[in-house]
This record gives C-alpha cells, sequence and structure tokens, in this order.
C-alpha cells in the first residue's frame, strides 16, 4: 500500500527571493528510494535545503508526514527533526570529537541508554558503514570517503523514518559505492527507511532508485520523473535520453 | 509513541531464554539493556536462546542489542545462540550487524600508572617544546634566507602586497597605538607627580616621561599591541588558507610561500613598528605634558627638560630594538600560521598562540637588549 511521506507543493526554491527553480510539486512514498537528479549547479542541493527546513522556500512548502517543517515550533519540530536524518555534501562531521563521538552525540541527546549501549550501537553503525576500527580517530585523519561513510552513520544514528543524502558516492571508488548502494537498499527493504538522495552517478540511479525526478536550469523545473530504466528507454524526453544514455547532441538545441 | 521493550526471562536445563516484547529500537531498548547483560554475566547457560516472536518493532539499535548480546554469551563459550522470531528481512539486518561486527577501537590512552603518566606528560611536553623551537629557528632561518636572496633580485619582492600589509597592520594601527601610549604618559606622569610634589621636584616628572617613553615604553606598548592585533592577523589569514589547501595550491605552481606570503609581511612590519613607535614615543611624551601643564608649568619647560635630558643614544637603542620586535610579531604570525592543523578550532588556536608567542618573545628579546645595552654603556 502506498502511503506518502513527503508532499513537495508548488515549491519555489532559492536564496533570497530569488526562485531558481519555479513551481516544483511531487510526491515521495514512505519506503522508497527517490532520487533527485539534475545537472551541476541547478538547485538540487537547495531544494534538499528546503526539504530538510534548513532554508524557508521562497514560496510553497514541504510537508514531511503532514506537518510543515518551516512552520512547526517547539516539540513538534524536533519531534519532526527526529523523524530525518541527513548526510551534507562535505560530511560536516563535528572536527573536534571523534568519529565515534561524533555518532554517539544524537544518541547520547534523544536517549537515556547506558553509556556501554551508546558505544555499542554507534559500533553497529560504523561496522555498517565498513568504518570499523576507524572510531577513535578524529575526522581530519579519514579520507574523503571515509568521512562520506561515517557521515552516512550518524544520519542513520537514530534509525530515522527519511534520510536525506547529499552526493553521497560523490568521490567514492566504485567498490565503496557500490557498498553504500547495497547499505541503502537494506536499510529501505529492512527498515523501511525512505531514502531521498541527490546525485548524478549514473549507475547508482540505476541500483538504486525507485523514482527518480529531473530538474534542469533553463526551464528551472522538472523535466522528466518516473522510473530511471524506463526514462532511459524513452528517446521521447530529449534531455533525460541524452543523459541517461550519456549522450550529448553535437547540434545546438533548438 | 514508542512502547518500551519488555524482557520475560526463563532459565531451562538446555538455556538461558530471552523473550523479548513490545519495540527494540534505540528508545525502547533503555529499560532492557542492563537487565539483559546483567543477566547473561550471571547466568550459567549452557546456552542463549533469543525469542523475538513478540516483538512490534526492530531496527539497527535493536540489531545492536540482539548481536551483543550474542557475543557475550559467545564470550563465555555458551553453544551458539538460537534466535527465533524474525522475518527474513529483520534477520539479514541482525546478520549483516553480526557479520560487520566493529572491533572495540585501540586503546589510545597511555599505559602505565599515575607517575609513569605524569613523567611521561612532563618529557612529551619538553619533547614538543624543543621540537617546536627548532622548527620555529629552522622556519626563522628559511624566512631570513628568503629575504636575503630578495634583497639580491628586488623586483621578485611584492611590493604591492607589502604595502597593503602596512596599511592594514601599520598605518591602521594608528589610533590604538596613540591611545594606549597616551594614557600610559598620561598615568604614568600623574602617578609620580603626587610624590614627586611632596619635594617640589614636578618638573623632573618630564625627565622620567621622557626617558621611559624613548628607551622602554614606546617600543614595548608599540609591539604588545602589534603583537595581538598584527601577529593574530597574520596567523588567521595564514592558516586559513593552509586549511583551504591555498599554500598547497601556491607550493605546486612553483611560488614559495615563504617569498609569496611570509616576505611581504615581515618586510611591512619591520619597516612600520619603528614608525608606530617613533609616533607612540611623542603620543606618550604629550600625555605626560597633560599633567605637567596642568600643575601650572609651562610648555616649553618641559619640552626643554625633555630634550635636555634625553640623549640621541637612547632613541636610536629605543629604535634598534623595534626593527627586532617588528620581525618577531610578523615572523611569529605567519609560522604559527603556517603550521596550523585541521580541524574548526585550528585557526583559533593559531591565533592564540601567534599572540602569546610573539609577547614571549618580545619580553625575553627586551631583557636582552637591557644587558646589552648595559654592557655596552648606552
Amino acid at each position: 500500500m502506498k502511503q506518502t511521506i513527503i508532499q513537495v507543493e508548488n515549491l519555489y526554491a532559492g536564496y533570497h527571493g530569488q526562485a531558481i527553480m519555479e513551481d516544483l510539486t511531487f510526491d515521495i512514498q514512505k519506503g522508497e528510494i527517490f532520487v533527485i537528479l539534475g545537472g551541476s549547479g541547478c538547485g538540487k542541493s537547495t531544494v534538499l535545503k528546503h526539504m530538510i527546513g534548513l532554508l524557508p522556500p521562497v514560496s510553497g512548502r514541504v510537508l514531511i508526514n503532514g506537518q510543515d517543517m518551516v512552520t512547526a515550533r517547539g516539540k513538534s519540530r524536533s519531534r519532526l527533526l527526529r523523524q530525518i536524518g541527513v548526510a551534507f555534501q562535505n560530511s560536516a562531521l563535528f572536527g573536534s570529537m571523534t568519529v565515534l563521538e561524533n555518532i554517539t552525540l544524537p544518541l547520547k541527546e534523544y536517549t537515556l541508554l547506558p553509556k556501554e549501549a551508546v558505544t555499542t550501537i554507534a559500533r553497529a553503525k560504523l561496522g555498517l558503514v565498513n568504518l570499523s576500527g576507524k572510531g577513535h580517530l578524529p575526522p581530519g585523519e579519514l579520507s574523503g570517503g571515509m568521512k562520506k561513510r561515517a557521515a552516512i552513520a550518524r544520519a542513520i544514528a537514530l534509525d530515522p523514518a527519511i534520510v536525506f543524502l547529499d552526493e553521497p558516492s560523490a568521490g567514492l571508488d566504485p567498490l565503496t559505492s557500490a557498498e553504500i548502494d547495497l547499505l541503502i537498499m537494506d536499510l529501505a527493504r529492512t527498515l523501511g527507511i525512505t531514502f531521498v538522495i541527490v546525485t548524478h552517478e549514473l549507475e547508482s540511479i540505476f541500483t538504486i532508485a525507485d523514482t527518480v525526478i529531473m530538474l534542469e536550469k533553463d526551464t528551472k523545473g522538472i523535466i522528466a520523473r518516473g522510473n530511471p530504466r524506463d526514462l532511459k528507454a524513452d528517446p521521447a524526453n530529449d534531455y533525460a535520453y541524452q543523459f541517461f544514455n550519456r549522450k550529448p547532441k553535437r547540434d545546438k538545441k533548438p | 509513541m514508542t512502547e518500551p521493550a519488555a524482557l520475560t526471562i526463563d532459565q531451562t536445563d538446555s538455556a538461558l531464554v530471552f523473550a523479548f516484547s513490545g519495540h527494540l529500537d534505540a528508545k525502547g531498548i533503555v529499560g532492557v539493556w542492563e537487565t539483559a547483560c546483567k543477566r547473561i554475566g550471571k547466568a550459567d547457560g549452557p546456552a542463549l536462546a533469543i525469542d523475538l516472536s513478540g516483538i512490534s518493532y526492530f531496527d539497527t539499535a535493536g540489531a545492536a542489542f540482539i548481536a551483543h548480546l550474542d557475543r557475550m554469551a559467545q564470550g563465555r563459550n555458551w553453544e551458539k545462540t538460537d534466535i527465533t522470531g524474525l522475518d527474513p528481512d529483520s534477520f539479514s539486518l541482525l546478520e549483516r550487524i553480526r557479520e560487520k561486527h566493529s572491533e572495540p577501537d585501540q586503546d589510545t590512552a597511555p599505559s602505565g600508572g599515575a607517575f609513569r603518566t605524569f613523567v611521561e606528560n612532563k618529557g612529551m611536553f619538553l619533547g614538543d617544546f624543543l621540537y617546536d623551537a627548532q622548527t620555529f629557528i629552522a622556519f626563522l632561518g628559511e624566512i631570513f634566507w628568503a629575504f636575503v636572496s630578495s634583497l639580491l633580485h628586488p623586483g621578485r619582492i611584492r611590493w604591492t602586497e607589502t604595502l597593503r600589509v602596512a596599511e592594514r597592520a601599520g598605518a591602521n594601527a594608528l589610533p590604538i597605538v596613540a591611545l594606549i601610549s597616551f594614557i600610559v604618559g598620561l598615568v604614568m606622569a600623574f602617578q609620580s607627580a603626587i610624590p614627586m610634589k611632596m619635594f617640589g621636584a614636578e618638573i623632573y616628572v618630564a625627565n622620567l616621561i621622557g626617558l621611559a617613553m624613548v628607551r622602554e615604553l614606546g617600543p614595548l606598548m608599540t609591539a604588545i599591541v602589534l603583537a595581538g592585533r598584527s601577529a593574530s592577523a597574520f596567523a588567521a589569514e595564514i592558516g586559513t588558507m593552509k586549511i583551504n589547501e591555498e599554500i598547497d595550491a601556491l607550493t605546486v605552481m612553483g611560488l614559495e610561500p615563504v617569498r609569496f606570503l611570509i616576505l611581504p609581511r615581515v618586510i611591512a612590519s619591520t619597516l612600520m613598528t619603528p614608525l608606530l613607535t617613533i609616533f607612540a614615543i611623542l603620543v606618550g611624551i604629550l600625555g605626560g605634558a597633560v599633567v605637567v601643564l596642568s600643575l601650572g608649568h609651562p610648555f616649553v619647560a618641559y619640552y626643554n627638560q625633555v630634550v635636555g635630558f634625553v640623549s640621541w643614544e637612547d632613541f636610536v637603542g629605543g629604535i634598534i630594538k623595534c626593527f627586532v620586535f617588528g620581525i618577531l610579531i610578523a615572523a611569529t604570525g605567519c609560522i604559527r600560521g603556517y603550521q596550523t592543523s585541521q580541524g574548526p578550532s585550528a585557526v583559533g588556536d593559531a591565533a592564540t598562540r601567534a599572540v602569546v608567542s610573539s609577547i614571549i618573545l618580545i619580553a625575553v628579546f627586551d631583557g636582552i637588549f637591557s644587558i646589552l645595552y648595559y654592557a655596552l654603556g648606552v
């Protein structure tokens, strides 16, 4: 049975009242892996920032479980925030703590678990992202890929209902990237976590995505939506067809 | 709402049976974690059986908990743990957690008792200090070498950058230097005028202010203000560049960072510190004049007293110190910035270290100069 978990309604995305994406409307179903796709600099990350409530939309709204993150205050806001986990593009690990402390932080803040339990759970999450034995290191000593995985471990620390990932596999080798894909699919399947992923890694899109929407700079909107395999096979949508088949047209667009 | 997990324990001949119900997530397991762990520690075994058929929710925190219990049982050499009642998806999650189990991180704390730790700490501190001193001296040498080689090719010095630094670290510091010197001159004159007046010697306040300002306080106050103002700024600028890998970029472009970044700052600071000091001396003497005038002496008497008492040697001695202070301030700031490590507090640390180190060096070198001048009879 389909159940909508995120509704984006007539969202105008941008900074300082300047919309770079106009009138976006889409729904995300519970448990699906939803990919936001688009060329570099088209505003994917901005749309993501609106969805996680970091940036108020120019207009329109984003509802998570029927609630608007921007207008929510106090307890209902913190309850809403507990349902989401975010791994940022630059990892955003706290440099003053070790990797393990980064992951135990939300567990310590939100639960009354004994210290040993918090550490055990955090270690389990580190194991899930293949970072066993690296917990004692400061984030500064991790490689780029390891930081990314540590950020994902932190995002899933509280087993949230929705996890937002901003370019989770950018800068990773194909094997690690594939492992992260597997992890995402496992978590989605076993825990029913909904994933919203911003990426343009074609390989991983075909592996994991249930639904993609494709944003484009010129039209400031969604130019394609649906299952990536269908889009690849459908030459009717010009830009999406080029994108998925990696075949840029030589002649200028009409 | 989360329904907390509940635990029923049953000890049979063949196994210790844990039956869980409710939510096995991070919030739900709070109540059962310690009970379960303690029970395994006390029980006789010979095996652990976990029945999860009653649970209504299971996530990675729950899986980590079950895996932990299993490991505890295995750690006591019990038979294989029997886990039942999980649907295949949850079971695969549990398997994943078990297989990817992360061993405790290696212990980073040093071994040994409190005494050894104390000795180790002191030894490490000394080692760090000596290493720091060594890198500092080596770096100073590098800067000096870059300076000498630039003097041979003056075109290679970035004069525009030097002027820009001179404006920011020199000209823009005029107000704060003036304020501090004026107040120091004024307060010192005021405090000394009161006892000296008892002997009718208040005009000699001029001698005191003149000599103290020219020989010691002018150079020292200026240097300390600049240490707080410029050394920290240099450290923060260069530290930020280091973190953004801009210094690496300069290096691979073949532009030596010492010549490109540090030399303009050292030159500007070395030239500006004496100029600022001359200004500070004048303003400080003016501060003293305000007090002497208010005691009813004419300005010309104050002027004559100062000029007649302070010699050119005093003045030159004070200014020579300033060149050295200027080099120390800029070099310390740049070196500390260059040593910036990674992390959000790194730039702040670098700036702090720059200010502290340069003030210490200024104090030390001021002492050295005092002894030197005394020995030379200046």
